[in-house]
């Protein structure tokens, strides 16, 4: 990822001579991010395999409170990043969507596994949502299935260089008209309304999976049942005899 | 869309409607209820679940059986292998197929320390339940890792294992890997020790978790409660001696009953079963024979072939994964695919009896049964 | 196994004459479902099978009709399985319920209900357990039409613009096509599945 990183404005050997005497140039910009991304307050939210990633990167061994991320809060309000780890059904979704609305300016979110990102394994099933981006923007995302701790940790760092390339003045949520709120999709006869929200994601023109296939879903149409009393006649005690 | 819940006394002005989750942090993921109350007392309870309903079924029914392997995994994420034993005991009822010596006894190796991890995380979870915040999960997540890693070492991935064939094993375990999980077996019980000096006689867990949530026998067997949380309640049925699947009638391992049927009974009877676990895996490793690790006679090239045909027929195969009787219920019709794939979760079932046992409790102990009865959402909303 | 599928038949022909029983392989049909909470009082408190323990139930599609199958196996004298199946027409899918004899079956009951729609008589609380109330169809039928997830309907797109989303000028012409033309946007299946 390429992120543009602040300027001071004042060269650096300059400025490590003035530290060496006590006086610290920086400027606003970096100061409020450094506070910002070395102690993002994650939500405790954990929605299906990758929280258990998540789980172990808060344990001990791998310990995220080295980053300074070890803070996790139940509530949406003092979050500053939603870690959607693990599938996102099309019953969670809406509550996804909510918390996120939940949550105060600025705050972040981050993939964690495939199924977050786009159904995974899983992208098949009729009640699986195709990546939670289709309702929020997402910073980051983190693929694996499940992620590592380590992948975890990475990711998080990526986050804080996202934040550290911000710049107060232009950052949306101190602008005027910021459309930070999503709406929430509802529950349709099919699946959800609406299937995705055109003004977040969009399908991409080709569809590799697809061209490879042939077909979108992979389910095949099988047109004739098994007769179990059929064909009991040859294999008399295959299934269920043995205990 | 409006939602009702058939509550026995609704429309009481005094009782009140408050809802857990999905998103609670001690509904372990999101997993959400709807508890009516009458001050602090729960006078009813209604689970709502699918908020994980990932289709594992329709999924299974529209691939090929060795590609269903990885997705058993994600069931019950906690012990991976568990699911995998299930699964391959199924395809080999519905196939007729046999296991080698050897790969018999890496997979009662492998579910047993499933086992201890599982047993392991969720008594600290119960703790972080209770009010612990954390510390006996650490405690419990260190000697984890270091399964993890072994689990890691043998089958190339920590969580998500993918590790049992139909007929074998994937990889065969040499002697590096058996020394290191004699070194666990050898190392548990003293950790075991200390996290229970910490915890068994302790004052707030045994206030705290001694006659809440009490399951009667009658009630117990009749909703098809299976595992440590029937155990607990002092029924002797473990699907290992009862059906003897796979080498378990080989052991020597006893079941370990609760007298009651309470939280504390289900926490002390999950602390005596990693214990026997590490007996069976200490007996494993002693009589561990050489030889193949996959039926070759079945599948010359070592692996289950993805356009693998099982005749035509039924199977259901059972086991007891560390929540219950894991049951896998496979219908084929002669195609790579099956026709029907079913899935008995214990996670789902044991929840049947959860109003029940809420029944009259304070609503913060309402948390504390949920974590006693041990549930992982993946497994209870596939 | 202590007892055969063979010996329950015989056991139940002598007691209840009137129920036509069918054996499939290593499971017992039962003819009538009306029949069947009747057979399962009979083997719960027979003393010879004390079948106490109902460990799974689920339905099947086989296209032509509707299957609802049980796995009983007994807690007290540690044997089993005896499988019981019913089959039903798929547009009256009734089975009578079990809960009443086996609180084991009311969440799989439930679940058997949301995914094939088959309606358990005498169910204490009959709701769809994985998907809302509103969903339509019962996904695990074989003839379920998934939607296509890429494409937005005409209900999606009022959905949005009601909330003051623009929606892209190309997709609102391709709702208003298909609505047109009297369809759904269905995920596309191959007609065969992959060997």
């Amino acid at each position: 990822m390429g992120f543009t990183k602040n300027k001071a404005g004042v060269d650096t050997p300059l400025r490590t001579e003035l530290a060496k005497k006590g006086v610290v140039w920086t400027t606003l910009d970096f100061l409020y991010n450094w506070g910002r991304r070395s102690s993002i307050w994650p939500m405790q939210f954990g929605l299906a395999c990758c929280a258990f990633e998540m789980i172990a990167a808060a344990c001990a061994r791998y310990d995220i409170a080295r980053f300074g991320a070890e803070l996790f809060r139940a509530s949406p309000r003092q979050a500053d990043l939603m870690i959607i780890s693990g599938t996102v059904t099309k019953k969670m979704a809406p509550q996804v969507v909510r918390l996120y609305n939940q949550m105060p300016e600025p705050k972040y979110a981050l993939t964690m596994g495939a199924c977050a990102i786009s159904g995974g394994p899983f992208i098949d099933g009729y009640n699986v949502l195709r990546g939670i981006d289709r309702y929020i923007p997402v910073d980051v995302h983190l693929p694996g299935c499940p992620p590592r701790p380590e992948a975890l940790l990475h990711g998080l760092m990526e986050l804080q260089k996202k934040i550290a390339s911000q710049e107060i003045q232009k950052t949306a949520w101190y602008q005027k008209g910021l459309k930070r709120e999503f709406p929430i999709p509802e529950f349709g006869p099919n699946g959800l309304i609406p299937k995705f929200n055109p003004e977040v994601w969009q399908p991409s023109k080709e569809n590799p999976r697809r061209e490879h296939y042939g077909q979108t879903i992979l389910v095949g149409k099988k047109l004739k049942a098994p007769d179990l009393e059929l064909a009991a006649a040859p294999q008399p005690a295959a299934p269920g005899a043995a205990a | 869309m409006k939602e009702t819940f058939n509550f026995k006394n609704a429309g009481n002005a005094e009782t009140l409607e408050i809802n857990f989750g999905p998103q609670h942090p001690s509904t372990h993921g999101v997993f959400r209820m709807v508890v009516q109350l009458n001050g602090e007392k729960i006078c009813g309870l209604k689970p709502v679940f699918g908020y994980l309903h990932r289709n594992h079924e329709q999924i299974a029914e529209n691939l090929p059986y060795a590609a269903m392997m990885p997705y058993t995994d994600r069931l019950d994420y906690v012990n991976a292998l568990a699911n995998n034993f299930g699964y391959a005991l199924a395809i080999e009822k519905l196939a007729g197929l046999e296991v080698p010596e050897r790969a018999e006894y890496i997979r009662v190796m492998m579910a047993e320390l499933a086992r201890v991890v599982n047993h392991i995380t969720v008594i600290g979870f119960m703790l972080n339940d209770l009010g612990a915040f954390f510390t006996p999960l650490l405690y419990a997540f260190r000697e984890r890792e270091r399964i993890l890693d072994l689990f890691e070492e043998i089958t190339g991935s920590r969580l998500m294992c993918n590790y049992l064939r139909p007929g074998g094993v994937k990889r065969d375990l040499t002697d590096a890997h058996l020394a290191a999980i004699r070194a666990i077996v050898t190392k548990f019980p003293a950790f075991l020790k200390e996290f229970e000096a910490l915890l068994t006689k302790n004052e707030i867990l045994c206030m705290r978790c001694q006659n809440i949530g009490i399951l009667p026998v009658d009630a117990a067997t009749n909703a098809g409660i299976t595992g440590p949380v029937l155990r607990a309640s002092g029924v002797n049925y473990d699907i290992r001696k009862v059906d003897a699947y796979s080498i378990y009638n080989r052991f020597d391992f006893k079941i370990p009953l609760g007298q009651k049927g309470d939280a504390y009974d289900r926490y002390y009877v999950r602390v005596l079963e990693i214990r026997e676990s590490l007996k069976i895996l200490e007996q494993a490793l002693a009589k561990i024979p050489q030889g193949d690790i996959v039926n070759k006679k079945a599948f010359p090239l070592l692996k289950m072939p993805r356009n693998f045909k099982p005749p035509v027929g039924e199977a259901y195969a059972r086991i007891e994964s560390p929540k219950g009787e894991l049951g896998y219920y496979l219908v084929s019709d002669g195609t790579p695919q099956p026709w029907r794939y079913h899935v008995r979760a214990p996670s789902l079932i044991n929840l049947t009896l959860l109003e029940e046992m809420c029944l009259g409790q304070k609503i913060a102990d309402a948390i504390i049964i949920l974590g006693s009865i041990d549930i992982v959402l993946g497994e209870t909303d596939r | 196994m202590t007892f055969s599928i063979e010996e329950v038949k015989k056991e139940l022909a002598v007691r209840m004459p009137d129920i036509k029983l069918r054996t499939i392989r290593d499971s017992l049909l039962i003819e009538n479902p009306e029949n069947l909470p009747r057979v399962a009082v009979f083997l719960k408190e027979n003393p010879a099978f004390l079948l106490d323990y109902l460990s799974s139930v689920t339905g099947a599609d086989y296209l032509n009709y509707l299957e609802s199958i049980y796995h009983f196996y007994s807690m007290a004298k540690k044997h089993g399985p005896l499988v019981l199946r019913v089959r039903v027409p798929k547009h009256s899918a009734t089975v009578p319920t079990l809960v009443p004899i086996y609180r084991s079956a009311e969440l799989q009951e439930r679940e058997a209900y949301d995914t094939f729609g088959i309606v358990y008589e005498g169910h204490p609380d009959l709701r769809r357990l994985f998907m809302w109330e509103g969903f339509e169809g019962y996904p695990l039928r074989k003839d379920y039409a998934q939607e296509d997830s890429e494409t937005l309907e005409t209900a999606d797109v009022s959905w949005l613009e009601a909330r003051g989303v623009t929606v892209p000028a190309e997709m609102k012409q391709k709702a208003q096509e298909l609505r047109d033309s009297g369809e759904r946007a269905l995920a596309q299946k191959p007609l065969k599945p992959r060997n």
